[in-house]
């Protein structure tokens, strides 16, 4: 049982950045120049090479076994270098230095619904994504009947997936990598979208998959889940492997590792731009977000429990949009969200275009937490899809109140409960 | 037990295998390709009909009519079929190709296969696209009741001559495209060029003094052409031995470079596209 599946030794990876996005880089720029005057460009051409080629090293001497049946988390922020791990398992990139040996089939999923096309329908993209994913033909078709009630899509089965709601979207590309049926799972990600109900049933399925002893190597940020699920954490950090051992002190040390790259920031104006937990593939476009308490004061980072808050979300929109909105969550510190306020609930305004400057204004009338620290991540969405986030841009500390007048606080969950309640002797209840 | 070893360099080792393993993912690109090609709208269909049948008609006008080009006894459209089909399997094969990598990003950011079987599945398509075209041809041979000679057995010979010399050269631009994403804007460019130095609409030996020949046969689709017209026209036709060596010198030369260098900067594909 205790025989590793997966080795990795030494694993580095360099990636040349800046170069193949350079203006001049253009096929029109490279002949021009070439054609204007050949010796200069070759002579120009090394040297901007080493100019422009910035290396940048994503993993740098990654060591770590994995035996058979563990469910590993992999732990860490934006950029550490958990996608290029599991790229580099499932080989498609390859490592720059060293080596990696696996014992078993492996499946990976990076993605959800990765080669899913709109055209075709769901019966059809069942097929191509299983395909994809590495199924052969027969094995879809013998596990065809339990994709579709996993999915709940039956009805729908001779659609085109682009006349899907993106919930059904989501549950019919979930249903196809749930049946993947290999040694050695990779998964990244991916429980990011779909409701909550649904992840719990692909989280079931996963454990299914442990209880036969498959190895499992897990990435997301929810970390309740990493929790929940995983046997063995991994903690990442610019590349390198700081922390290799149980799930709950590798949360601990990624949470505590949070507060000391980059103190949480309680203050009340906070510039949205210089965060680099931003995914990278999002121009900034969240700007800065105040927050204030429900009288209009700048709130301090603190809020009495129960009390209300406003808040302000300056946005510069890239293009002109439609159907824009802003959104702020509330996590707790193990980046379980609590609640959400977004503009898309209220219908604040006509689903008018946006453009440039845009302000959101927010008010929270009542925020009935139990006290603790809470994170809030501040949103853009510009129609169904995410256009800019920003996690854990404040930190608000909510602080003891005598909410329910009793002077008693609550001390579990997250959330107070409005209730009322009589007592008496059932006699009593009988009587009145 | 199944065993992987992951090491700089390493995919070389099994690409071969891996191609064949994989060879079920390639029957399911190009069927998804052509469905959704096929399954869009019954215009989808006509298309493949219309557009080969109108150039045809332009082409006749313009050429047999105004130009007044030889026609060595045979009725033009037909000599224009016999040029503008594999013409147009060459280039919008070559075409697709070329942009095939860059269409599935998404496909090749996200699992791992042997990259080759996305170029190859794309001129898959176009092949059938060809096939449907093709029925045109039978069409208009049925029309002037002109019976093709028994050369005709040899013309899936050149289809696959054409096949072949398009897949080189599109394995070709599809890895320049990864890298230099305004390649696009050159292959059109590109297949226009070619239309006028093809003997798409004109019988070239006619048309192109004696002392050129040679030098005009060195574009690849001119042997492809001349067995074309060699298959249908029969007697009437003779084959250019030259173009036809230096068409099969030039595949080979495309297929098995293009293969070199795909496969040289495929494993960076995932990193810069
Ligand atoms: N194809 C690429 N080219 C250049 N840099 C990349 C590429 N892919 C990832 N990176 C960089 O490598 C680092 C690690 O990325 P990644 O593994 O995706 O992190 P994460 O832990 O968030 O999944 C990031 O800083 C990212 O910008
Ligand atoms: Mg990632």
């Amino acid at each position: 049982m205790d025989h590793s599946v997966i080795t990795v030794e030494n694993l580095s990876k360099r990636y040349i950045i800046g170069h193949q996005r350079a203006p001049t880089d253009g096929v029109r720029h490279v002949i021009e120049a070439a054609v204007r005057s050949p010796f200069r460009w070759l002579r120009s051409r090394n040297q901007e090479k080493k100019a422009q080629r910035e290396e940048f090293w994503a993993l740098n001497d990654v060591s770590f076994d994995v035996k058979r049946g563990e469910v590993v988390g992999l732990i860490g922020g934006n950029g550490a270098g958990k996608s290029t791990i599991l790229k580099i398992l499932s080989r498609i990139t390859e490592p720059t230095k060293g080596r990696i040996q696996l014992e078993g089939r492996s499946a990976s999923l990076l993605e959800v619904g990765t080669g899913f096309h709109p055209e075709l329908t769901g019966r059809e993209n069942i097929f191509l994504n299983g395909a994809i994913l590495g199924m052969s033909k027969e094995e879809i078709k013998r596990k065809f009947d339990e994709i579709v009630a996993f999915s709940e899509i039956e009805k729908f089965l001779d659609t085109p997936v682009k006349r899907y709601s993106s919930g059904m979207y989501v549950r019919l590309a979930f249903a196809v990598a749930a049946h993947l049926d290999p040694d050695i799972l990779i998964v990244d990600e991916v429980l990011a979208v779909g409701d909550v109900t649904f992840q719990k049933k692909c989280l079931g399925k996963m454990q299914e998959a442990q209880a036969r002893s498959r190895t499992v190597l897990f990435v997301s940020h929810n970390l309740s889940a990493v929790e929940a699920f995983c046997t063995r954490g991994i903690v990442l950090s610019k590349g390198r492997v700081v922390f290799d051992g149980p799930t709950k002190p590798a949360i601990q040390h990624y949470l505590d590792s949070l507060r000391g790259t980059r103190p949480p920031s309680y203050g009340d104006v906070i510039d949205l731009c210089a965060f680099g937990s931003r995914p990278d593939r999002y121009p900034p476009q969240l700007r800065t977000l105040r927050l204030y308490d429900e009288t209009g004061r700048p709130l301090g980072g603190n809020l009495s429990a129960g009390a209300g808050m406003k808040a302000t979300i300056h946005v510069e929109l890239e293009q002109p949009a439609a159907n824009v909105n802003a959104e702020i969550s509330f996590l707790t510190l193990d980046g379980d969200r609590v609640c959400t306020a977004s503009s898309a609930y209220e219908k604040c305004r006509d689903e008018s275009r946006l453009s440039g400057s845009v302000v959101f204004r927010c008010e929270i009338p009542s925020l009935p937490l139990v006290a603790g620290d809470y994170k809030l991540n501040v949103g853009l969405y510009i129609g169904q899809t995410e256009a800019d986030l920003v996690e854990d841009a404040a930190r608000v500390a909510v602080s003891w109140s005598d909410y329910y007048g009793t002077g008693v606080a609550p001390m579990h969950g997250v959330f107070l409960l409005n209730n009322r309640w009589a007592v008496a002797t059932a006699a009593d209840m009988v009587l009145a | 037990m199944h065993q992987l070893t992951i090491e700089p360099g390493r995919a070389e080792h099994h690409y071969w295998k891996d191609l064949w393993k994989y060879r079920e993912l390639f029957y399911f690109l190009a069927w998804r390709d052509l469905l959704v090609r096929y399954k869009q709208t019954l215009v989808g269909i006509a298309w493949a009909f219309l557009r080969p049948a109108l150039t045809m008609m332009v082409l006749t006008v313009v050429f047999g009519k105004f130009a007044k080009l030889p026609a060595a006894g045979v009725p033009y459209p037909i000599l224009v079929l016999c040029g503008m089909l594999p013409w147009q399997f060459f280039s919008t094969a070559l075409a697709e190709c070329g942009n095939s990598l860059v269409h599935n990003s998404s496909l090749v950011s996200k699992i791992y296969f042997p990259r080759l079987i996305v170029p190859a599945s794309s001129v898959i398509v176009s092949l059938v696209d060809f096939m449907v075209s093709a029925s045109i041809l039978a069409l208009v041979l049925l029309w002037y009741q002109y019976l093709p000679s028994a050369h005709i057995f040899f013309l899936p010979l050149f289809v696959g001559l054409a096949f072949a010399a398009a897949f080189g050269v599109g394995l070709w631009i599809a890895a320049f495209m990864v890298r230099y994403r305004d390649f696009r804007l050159i292959v059109p460019f590109m297949v226009q060029i070619g239309f006028y130095i093809t003997p798409v609409a004109y019988l070239y030996r006619e048309v192109v003094p004696e002392k050129f020949l040679l030098l005009y046969a060195l574009n690849p689709m001119v042997g492809v052409i001349d067995g074309f017209r060699w298959c249908v026209l029969g007697g009437q036709h003779v084959l250019y031995w030259p173009a036809q060596a230096i068409t099969v010198g030039w595949t080979v030369l495309l297929i098995t470079t293009g293969i070199w260098y795909f496969r040289r900067v495929e494993r960076t594909f995932a990193d810069v596209i």
